[in-house]
Order: structure tokens, then sequence, then C-alpha cells
């Protein structure tokens, strides 16, 4: 999810820039109220954790791995304001240090892998926190639906950049479908893994979870075991279910979301955003010279893209130069 | 405020890239990639012109180019999203090797390769020749929030020692025959990262009670008062005009 510089337009990197900055002013006020005078060892610690927890490769299948993105975990377990800063910090640090994300993506890459995962994933915690049992077990099942949809959520948002501001006239509904539906694949990783580290805390010590402060001693001895194996496959099954209905929905549809939009007015919004380079504008042409063929190698396109962004999140990451480095700093 | 130990990334050396203000420094590096962002994906020229002015910058810092491009990898994943974008695009087609692609497509790509190949350049320059420390004296004064500044460097102090432990809990773990190939046997690994947050957070109170062993109030100390010079301002700002001097002229024509 680092994007890097040129990805989006320049207004769009601005106003995200502008958005993030104000939104993180925010998210350091509330983390002063989180943490008081503690805050800066404490924050930079969470920080190297969240950084570190960024390297540590977990297997996905037949021998693949994976890592953590860690938005909605470090909300959970240091409270909304100090994870979304936390995250944020490492977002800046990688970009400006390792050159991972390019450097006027900040706005948008701060916002799509901090505020988003962070407040986003926070929000879905506490609500699905409301169905489910006062217990550690109810806490971790949250987290699991927390970071599967923080996940989701910020490949949501990238999506909707994309709609404002996008490199290339490809349709917003092909952005939104490709990126939902590998994203709630790589969602699964991320909800398995931040579910059980938030168990492992729980264990040890459990007032360290920011999520969890509300439980006392008995409903956290109450502890359920949560069958690992049902979990991944719920997970699957439920995110394949919701994959299949968003790229109908995204790919077959001529109206849709762009139906939406229209009916919304969005449309005027996209250009005088995007400065005369709008999607729709673009968009509005190509739905008129589309053969058969073009769709295929479309259709083709995107089955690949999915593809290679998973090969690429799973595989590729994990390797590269710039993460090998870091990891190098252990010496 | 040092970083602890001098990290991997940083080339060390003594020249006038070196030696340069760091706040100096990151401003030229935001300005020079803002000029990139800004400049028209068709002024091809311009952009031969930024690649050129980077290469100076490079050349004077004395790097070695197989040096920045192995670091380049780096954006390889959303370089190989960017290559997709000719057959996802609409709009006016154009014939390649007989396959027909989106010209605007075509273009996205071109316009994605060259701004993340020149905007990650400028940051492996500017992290190869500043050490962390004084990244964040640089930002220190350049009125980022002293909270952040301050979580940066705490961050970079103790993430070895975070890695390190992490590495050998790893290590124990495979010692111990364990060799997780699915998703469901990632138990052992999310408990030892889970085992990881809580002795960071503690950690974390055992070093803010030292400090306030020591007087801390609240603010951290600085010990190095030296300020970008005016003549320094501007020899940072010679490769950064000269960049936007060329975007210009690519908005213009």
């Amino acid at each position: 999810m680092h994007a890097p510089d040129g990805f989006l337009t320049a207004a769009t990197a601005v106003s995200t820039g502008v958005l993030s900055a104000g939104l993180l002013g925010l998210a350091a006020r509330k983390a002063s109220d989180e943490l008081d005078d503690k805050q800066i060892p404490l924050a930079g610690l969470a920080a190297a954790f969240v950084f570190a927890g960024q390297m540590v490769n977990f297997p996905v299948a037949a021998g693949t791995s994976g890592h953590l993105l860690g938005g909605a975990l470090a909300a959970i377990l240091l409270g909304p304001g100090v994870g979304a800063l936390v995250v944020a910090i490492v977002v800046v640090v990688q970009a400006l240090v390792f050159a991972d994300g390019g450097l006027t993506a900040l706005g948008y890459n701060t916002l799509n892998m901090a505020i988003v995962p962070a407040f986003g994933g926070y929000a879905v915690f506490t609500f699905a926190r409301k169905f489910l049992p006062s217990t550690a077990g109810g806490v971790v099942g949250a987290t699991g639906i927390a970071a599967l949809a923080s996940v989701v959520l910020s490949a949501t948002a990238f999506s909707i950049e994309w709609l404002f501001g996008a490199a290339a006239p490809v349709p917003f509904d092909t952005v939104f479908g490709a990126m939902v539906s590998v994203h709630l694949l790589i969602g699964i990783g991320e909800a398995v893994i931040s579910a059980m580290v938030v168990s492992a805390v729980l264990a040890a010590r459990p007032d360290l979870v920011a999520g969890a402060r509300d439980l006392d001693r008995v409903a956290l001895s109450s502890a359920r075991k949560i069958p690992m194996r049902a979990f991944v496959v719920g997970a699957l099954v439920v995110s394949l279910g919701v994959a299949t209905v968003v790229s109908q929905f995204a790919s077959g549809d001529p109206d849709g979301l762009e139906r939406v939009a229209e009916d919304e007015g969005f449309v005027d919004t996209a250009e005088d955003h995007a400065l005369g380079n709008s999607v729709f504008a673009d968009y509005a042409t190509s739905g008129v010279g589309n053969e058969s063929l073009s769709l295929a190698i479309a259709g083709a396109g995107g089955t690949l893209l999915t593809l290679a962004v998973g090969y690429g999140v799973f595989r590729t990451v994990s390797g590269v130069p710039g993460r090998r480095a870091a990891h190098e700093l252990a010496g | 405020m040092g970083a602890g130990h001098a990290h991997r990334l940083h080339v060390p050396g003594d020249t006038i890239v070196h030696r340069m203000a760091p706040e100096a420094k990151i401003v030229a590096a935001f300005a020079f990639v803002l000029a990139v962002a800004v400049t028209p994906r068709r002024a091809v020229w311009v952009f031969v012109l930024h690649g050129l002015l980077l290469a100076c910058w490079i050349a004077r810092a004395g790097l070695r180019p197989s040096l920045v491009v192995k670091r380049l990898a780096v954006i390889a994943p959303f370089v190989t999203f960017a290559f997709f974008l000719p057959f996802l695009a609409g709009g006016a087609t154009t014939e390649v090797l007989g396959v027909s692609l989106s010209t605007e497509g075509l273009w996205g790509t071109w316009n994605v390769l060259t701004k993340s190949v020149l905007g990650a350049t400028t940051s492996i320059v500017l992290a190869s020749t500043t050490p962390v420390a004084d990244i964040v004296r640089g930002l220190e004064r350049l009125r980022v929030p002293a909270l952040v500044t301050s979580v940066i460097s705490f961050m970079f102090r103790y993430l070895d020692l975070i890695t390190a432990d992490l590495g050998r809990m790893r290590t124990a773990m495979v010692a111990r025959g364990h060799d997780a190939r699915w998703l469901w046997q990632v138990k052992p690994i999310a408990s030892s990262a889970g085992a990881m947050f809580v002795r960071s957070y503690e950690r974390g109170e055992r070093v803010h009670a030292a400090m306030l062993a020591r007087g801390f109030d609240g603010t951290m100390p600085t010990l190095d008062d030296r300020r970008a010079s005016p003549a320094e301002w501007r020899m940072a700002a010679i490769v950064p005009m000269l960049a936007a001097v060329a975007a210009l002229g690519g908005l213009l024509t």
C-alpha cells in the first residue's frame, strides 16, 4: 500500500495531505489524553513495535508468507488516537528514510495506511463488541473483524482517492473491485494475526489492551478458545462471498456506482478536483469504443492484477532491499 | 538525541551533500519531488532534465549508482500495478506489438514509473547522506511538533533492539521445529509478537521512569544548535529551483 510519487494527481496529494495533517493533529491531541506525560517513550516504543511487527512474516498458504499492516491492531492496543499517530509516524519514516512510499504521496499514504485503518478499524471494533460477549473471547473476535474491515476500508479509501485523482482513466469500478477483492484476502491474514496478538497480550497484561479496559478480572478469565481452523475457513468463505458480490457489482453493470455518483452530483465535484483530468470525462468516451476483445483483456488484466498484487504483497514485499535493509538494522 | 546505532542506510562521506544542514536537505528533497509531481506527464524533456539534476546530486554525494538502483527495488510492487494501466484504462487506443492498448493508460504507466523512480531516488539520496539523528534534528528545526520528532528518535533507538529480540524468538522457534506453512499454524508467531508488544510497552514504562529520575520535564534537551546558514539554504535551493523552472516550462508548453 506504500504508493509512490505520481500515483495520484498533485491536487489529490495536496488535499489528502492537508486532511491527514489536520486529522493527525487531532490524533496527537487525543494521544496526549490517552497517554499523559508518558506519551513520548511509550509511543516511541509502540512505533518501534509496529515497525518491527511489519517485518514479521507469517505463513499464508503452502509456504508463502505475508506481513502485518497493523493499523487496527495498533488502535485496539493503544487507543485510536495513539494508534493512528504511531502508524502515521512509521509511514512517514518509511518514506523519508527507507524510500518506501513517495514523499508527495505521504498525504494519501498516511490517510490510507494509518488514519483510516486506525479510526475506521476502531469504530468497527467498538461496533462489533456490542454484538459479542463482554469477555476476552469477545474482544479477540472483535479484533479479527476490525482488522479485516480496516484493510478493506483502506482499499476503499484508495479507490475513492483514485476516483478524484487517478493517474490514468481506469474506471473506479475496476480499481474498486480489484482493490477490495485483493484486500479481502490480505485482510484474512491481518484478522487472524491481529486477533491472536491481542489474545496473547490479554493473557499476559490485559490492562495494556486499550480496547478491553472495560473488562474486569472475571470477564477476562472466562475466555473461550476460538477454533483457529474454523475461524480461517469461515473468514475465507465470507470474504470470497463478499468478493463475488463486489466484483459482480463492479465489473458487469455500467451504472452501479457511477450512476450513484451522477445522481448525487459527484461528477461535477470530481471534475473540479481532478483539474479537468477526470476519470468520468474519459470513462464516458471510453464506454463507447469498448470492444469485446479489450473487455476480455481488461478482465484478464484484472485477474492478473489480483494475482500480481497478491503475489507482490505476500512475497515480494517481504524480500525487497528496503525492508531487508531495515532487517539489517538489527545487525 | 543519537539514534544509538549508525543505521545501515547511511553511507558515510564528507561531500557537499553530506555536510549540508539536514533541514535544508529535507526541504530541498520535498521541493524537488513536488516539482517532479506537478510536471505534466507528456513533457518528456522535463523529466530528462529532472533526471539529470538528480544525477548531479548523486554524483556530488559520491553514491554508487548500483546502490541506488538496488534500493529502488522497494517501489517494485506498486510499479507492477502501473504496468496494468494500459490494459485497464479506457479512451483512445494504440497498437503495440499487435495488442491494442489504451493511450492514456500507457501515459499513466510512464507517469507513475518516472515520478516514482525520481521520488524514491530523492529519498534514497537523502537517507544515504544524512544519519537518522540528523534527519530528526532537521525535522525539529522545521517546527515538526516535538511529540513527533521524539517519537521518531525513540523508535529508531529501540527498533534494532526489538527486531533483534523478535529474531531471537524466531530462531528459538525454528530450533524447536516450528515450520509454519499455513495461516492456521500462525499462533506461535502471533504469540511472540504479543509478547513483544508487552515487552516493548514495559520497556517504555521503565524508560519513562529512568527519564523522570534524570529530571525529564516533558521536553527533550537539544545539544546541537547549529542551524542552516543563508548560504546553505541557497546551495540547497539550486536543484529544486532548476527543477521548478523546468516543471514550469513543461506546464506552459
